[in-house]
């Protein structure tokens, strides 16, 4: 620690004669004040200002820049010594007050010395939160906060190696950025699944991320630090919760900031989370200020810079016998990253009356969102393009109605400003000629106008002759824009396509094209690229896009639980009173004592109020609560079942009839055919549910004409029959093929099956498909090249390597224990927690 | 804060985009939902149709829809979205220190704050 230092020059009036102002904390907030208050009156306060730092006042969110070595100390140095001396201020530095004495209107600071005043004013700031994870004390494990951690990362930095940043808000990566420049390997672990997610939605987080992985940086979300290790006292990685371990030279703690209240907590200020004040920056105690990120004022406290210019003026006028008051803060967010643009204001939560316009321009990495309440603007997000960012904080603001400029104001300022230009028709007729319309393709507007006038009257047309619009798609809005101003009347109008759902204006095809040209490997990548209009979706979209990628990346996607409606979920079926109906899996139909007795021994032990054969030949118990699910499913597995899937849009169940085994009529062994195809397909996911059945003769009664994929045994082999349903609208199947073995009549199976998993609309069925595609698509897909059958099954086999684990074991082993335990109950007044931190 | 809020454990044992679910013994279960955004929410278990567990619903937004028959319900009002109409009761909740809280009196009587 630096011995305390004091300069105490200057002439000023002799003492007595003026009120005595003592500020505690000599950083941006204390100083700003004295600077407001010197600008209104010079002479009225005899000023000592105490700082805990031994230096002078420096503007603290350059710290930023000076880790990455873009400034130096002095260039942020805000007020040098002959500020303090010029103005008569004693600068007492390096020497922390500790103790405040309002009965005796004194404070005294480590050193012993005792100052009285008349106003004291508190700017004590923030303090960087240390998560008290073991560890967190060893050497090593470094705050960002002030000039010292600075040092000490760049000490660090000097002998190379791994630096862990904990916490991935506005600090933290500055931290990671400046650690990275600095030629460390950075790896930023976050509590929560989007960076910065206070001030960035999940799509600008997603972009940031994906840019910060790009420059070399790991990212790490959804992760919890649970203890740092050292050896022999110095820090050498850390462990995360699921047992990960990332080897650091260096920790740097940029969890959060606490307003720093402890002083005036001790001498009985009111205090919540910050110091309260009112909107003169009085505290409980008339003759005491406050101001900063140490206050509390109408239930906010503020980590960032500009509300503390307020909060001083507001501070200065009220000293100054003008009192104006402080009204509270909207306030921007900028990451200080070069070559990042990310910018954010407002409340963009959303919220009842909100509505959200977004623009995404995937070729150009951007991402902007404006969201509206009552025509007014009251949230901005804007990634890759920050040029409007204080055209929009302005509106932001001013708090008028912005109806007027609604049609164009996700375009920015130019556009929405330039009187007739609101109107998008407008705006395309005066881009020029070499103005860009389709990006993937480098298509200019004068070669789209050029190929409508040469005879090019549709979209399609368009995009045959100058490929504007061909890859992407997302121009398709703009080339029909243009497609009607240059055609005028004669312009057939814009084509239908029926759109995945709201949040896009791609239909299923489109989608699932993309999701395989351009390599989309997630649901937030999918909504990027694909200019989704919504932040996360809805709950139409997400299932269909889970579904899509679970289809084009076996093995490689990770499915989204979250995306799934609940009894893909639970693997239950909900029912209408919130329980849960369970059928296990019977290959075949077919079962035996041992599972009888389970079932029977399940239905008595959770007092399962109903039993009920299915119309798939199985059994369903019902009422069964989700806690008791995996205890359901345990009891189930040990008698060797499995889950039926009798919830899913998946293979349902192979329903058989007793076949040549038993029958007089059969003509071949339906039933264990029936079981072999059913062990085959089960656990596969698909567009909808999907249902077999194998009948062995004609007579069929396993009612193999009603179902998805129908095997009706003959003499002769197997006919093989698609597209049956016996729900809504009953449809009888269409004869695909005929086949004289067993092998095959699998392989065909398993290759129309891939087929619908691959064309079909999710939600779609096998009937309402084949309608709308035709049969005759069908069959040219798997019929006319003689090897299309076994390409098919090939890529249904491989898939299927990934999806025939038994969800219900996993589940009663305990895994996602968090979707079946309640938190807590409550019984009245006692809380008994089931278990924490899960 | 602790007098009127009830500590029912740290934020993090919600995933994002998911809810949990409070029973209180003799009341009415609550879901304390966690958006994809980060906020939280909690909400009388119950959606105002039929008395779906929303808890068990997709979310997305701020919105969750019902698994039972697809209410879209604002987990910040408790109103039914779109052409539907209805209102479930919401808990004031807060998150402090990574811990959530809530308002005690809500959660033995939701109704009574609704009225």
């Amino acid at each position: 620690m630096n011995a305390p230092m004091t300069f105490d020059t200057g002439a000023p009036p002799p003492k007595g004669s003026r009120e005595r102002l003592v500020v505690i904390g000599n950083g941006m907030a204390g100083c700003r004040a004295v600077e407001e208050i010197l600008a209104r009156d010079p002479n009225r306060f005899e000023i000592t200002i105490f700082g805990a730092e031994p230096r002078v006042n420096y503007n603290r969110i350059m710290l930023s820049p000076v880790l990455a070595g873009d400034k130096s100390f002095d260039e942020i140095v805000i007020n040098g010594a002959d500020w303090y001396t010029d103005n008569g201020i004693t600068l007492v530095s390096g020497d922390r007050v500790d103790h405040i004495d309002r009965a005796h209107k004194c404070v005294v600071a480590r050193s012993g010395r005792v100052e009285p005043y008349d106003t004291l004013l508190i700017a004590t700031g923030s303090d960087p939160f240390i998560i008290p994870i073991p560890g967190h004390d060893l050497d090593g494990v470094v705050t960002f906060r002030d000039l010292d951690d600075v040092d000490k990362m760049l000490a660090a930095a000097e002998k190379g190696g791994d630096a862990v940043v904990i916490g991935g808000g506005l600090l933290g990566l500055e931290a990671a950025h400046g650690l990275s420049l600095r030629g460390m390997k950075v790896t930023v672990v976050h509590l929560m699944p989007t960076l910065m997610e206070r001030q960035l939605d999940e799509a600008a987080g997603y972009l940031l991320k994906t840019e910060l992985e790009r420059r070399g940086q790991t990212i790490l979300t959804g992760a919890n630090t649970k203890a740092i290790h050292g050896l022999d006292g110095k820090v050498v990685g850390i462990e995360l919760e699921d047992g990960t371990r990332v080897k650091a030279d260096i920790v740097v703690m940029a969890a959060g900031i606490r307003p720093s209240t402890g002083l005036a907590k001790a001498a009985g200020l009111e205090c919540e989370r910050g110091v309260m004040v009112d909107d003169h920056m009085v505290t409980s105690d008339p003759d005491v200020l406050a101001v900063g990120e140490c206050v509390q004022h109408r239930g906010l406290c503020y980590g960032l810079v500009a509300p503390l210019w307020e909060m001083c003026r507001a501070l200065a006028d009220h000293v100054t016998d003008a009192p104006s008051g402080y009204l509270g803060s909207v306030t921007s967010t900028k990451l200080k990253v070069s070559g990042i643009d990310l910018f954010s204001a407002g409340d963009f939560s959303g919220g009842e009356g909100c509505e959200d316009i977004v623009l995404r321009d995937a070729a150009r990495g951007v991402y902007k969102r404006v969201v509206l309440k009552d025509d007014k603007l009251v949230g901005a997000v804007l990634y890759g393009d920050t040029a409007d960012g204080s055209w929009y904080f302005d509106l932001l603001k001013k708090g008028e109605s912005v109806a007027d400029l609604r049609e164009g104001l996700i375009f920015g300022q130019a556009f929405a400003s330039g009187g007739a230009l609101a109107d998008p028709n407008a705006a395309v007729a005066n881009l020029s000629d070499e103005a860009e319309i389709c990006g993937c393709n480098g298509v200019s507007k004068g070669t789209v106008v050029k190929s409508i006038l040469a005879g090019a009257c549709s979209l399609d047309a368009v995009r045959s002759t100058c490929k504007a619009s061909a890859s992407c798609g997302s121009c398709t809005g703009l080339v029909e824009l243009l497609l009607s101003l240059t055609m005028g009347e004669d312009y057939g109008g814009a084509r239908e396509v029926k759109t995945l759902c709201k949040c896009t204006s791609f239909g299923h095809d489109d989608v699932r094209r993309l999701i395989v040209e351009k390599q989309l490997k997630s649901i937030p990548q999918v909504m990027q690229e694909l200019h989704w209009s919504t932040p996360d979706g809805c709950a139409s979209c997400r299932p269909a896009l889970n579904y899509y990628l679970l289809c084009a990346l076996p093995g490689a996607y990770v499915d989204d639980q979250k995306s799934r409606f609940v009894n893909e979920r639970m693997h239950a079926n909900i029912q209408k009173d919130g329980t849960y109906s369970v059928v296990p899996r019977m290959w075949g139909g077919l079962t035996n004592p041992r599972e009888l007795r389970a079932i029977a021994d399940v239905v008595e032990k959770f007092n399962a109020p109903m039993v009920k054969v299915t119309g798939g030949q199985r059994l369903d118990i019902f009422g069964i609560r989700k806690e008791d699910l995996p205890a359901v499913w345990a009891d189930l597995n040990a008698a060797g079942m499995v889950s039926g899937h009798a919830y899913g849009k998946s293979l349902r169940t192979v329903k058989t009839c007793v076949g040549s085994e038993w029958c007089r009529f059969g003509t071949q062994d339906s039933t264990g055919l029936g079981v072999k195809i059913e062990q085959m397909t089960w656990g596969s996911w698909m567009p909808h549910k999907f249902k077999i059945a194998v009948s062995g003769c004609p007579r069929n009664c396993a009612e193999a004409t009603i179902k998805d994929f129908g095997v009706v045994c003959v003499d002769s082999g197997y006919e093989l029959h698609v597209g049956g349903n016996g729900g809504i609208k009953v449809r009888a199947t269409d004869f695909l093929c005929k086949v004289a073995t067993e092998e095959e009549a699998m392989d065909v199976c398993a290759a129309f099956t891939q087929l619908y998993r691959e064309e079909a609309h999710y939600l779609e069925r096998t009937a309402p498909w084949i309608e709308r595609v035709g049969l005759d698509h069908i069959k040219s897909r798997l019929l006319d090249d003689p090897d299309a059958i076994r390409r098919y099954a090939a890529r249904f086999r491989y898939s299927q390597q990934f999806s025939q684990d038994d969800p219900w074991a996993k589940r009663a082993s305990g895994e996602r224990r968090d979707l079946h335990a309640h938190i807590a109950t409550v019984r009245p007044l006692v809380v008994t927690p089931e278990m924490e931190n899960a | 804060m602790h007098g009127d809020w009830l500590d029912i454990g740290p934020k993090t044992q919600i995933e994002p985009g998911t809810a949990r679910t409070l029973p209180v013994e003799g009341g009415e279960e609550i879901a304390v939902f966690h958006t994809m955004r980060g906020e939280f929410f909690a909400l009388v278990n119950a959606c105002p149709h039929k008395q779906g567990p929303l808890s068990q619903g997709i979310v997305h937004g701020d919105v969750v829809t019902c698994p039972l028959h697809n209410w879209n319900i604002s987990l910040r009002s408790g109103n039914a979205l779109g052409a539907d109409e209805g209102c479930v009761p919401t808990i004031p909740l807060r998150v402090d220190a990574g811990r959530i809280y809530l308002k005690r009196s809500a959660v033995l009587s939701p109704r009574a704050v609704l009225a």
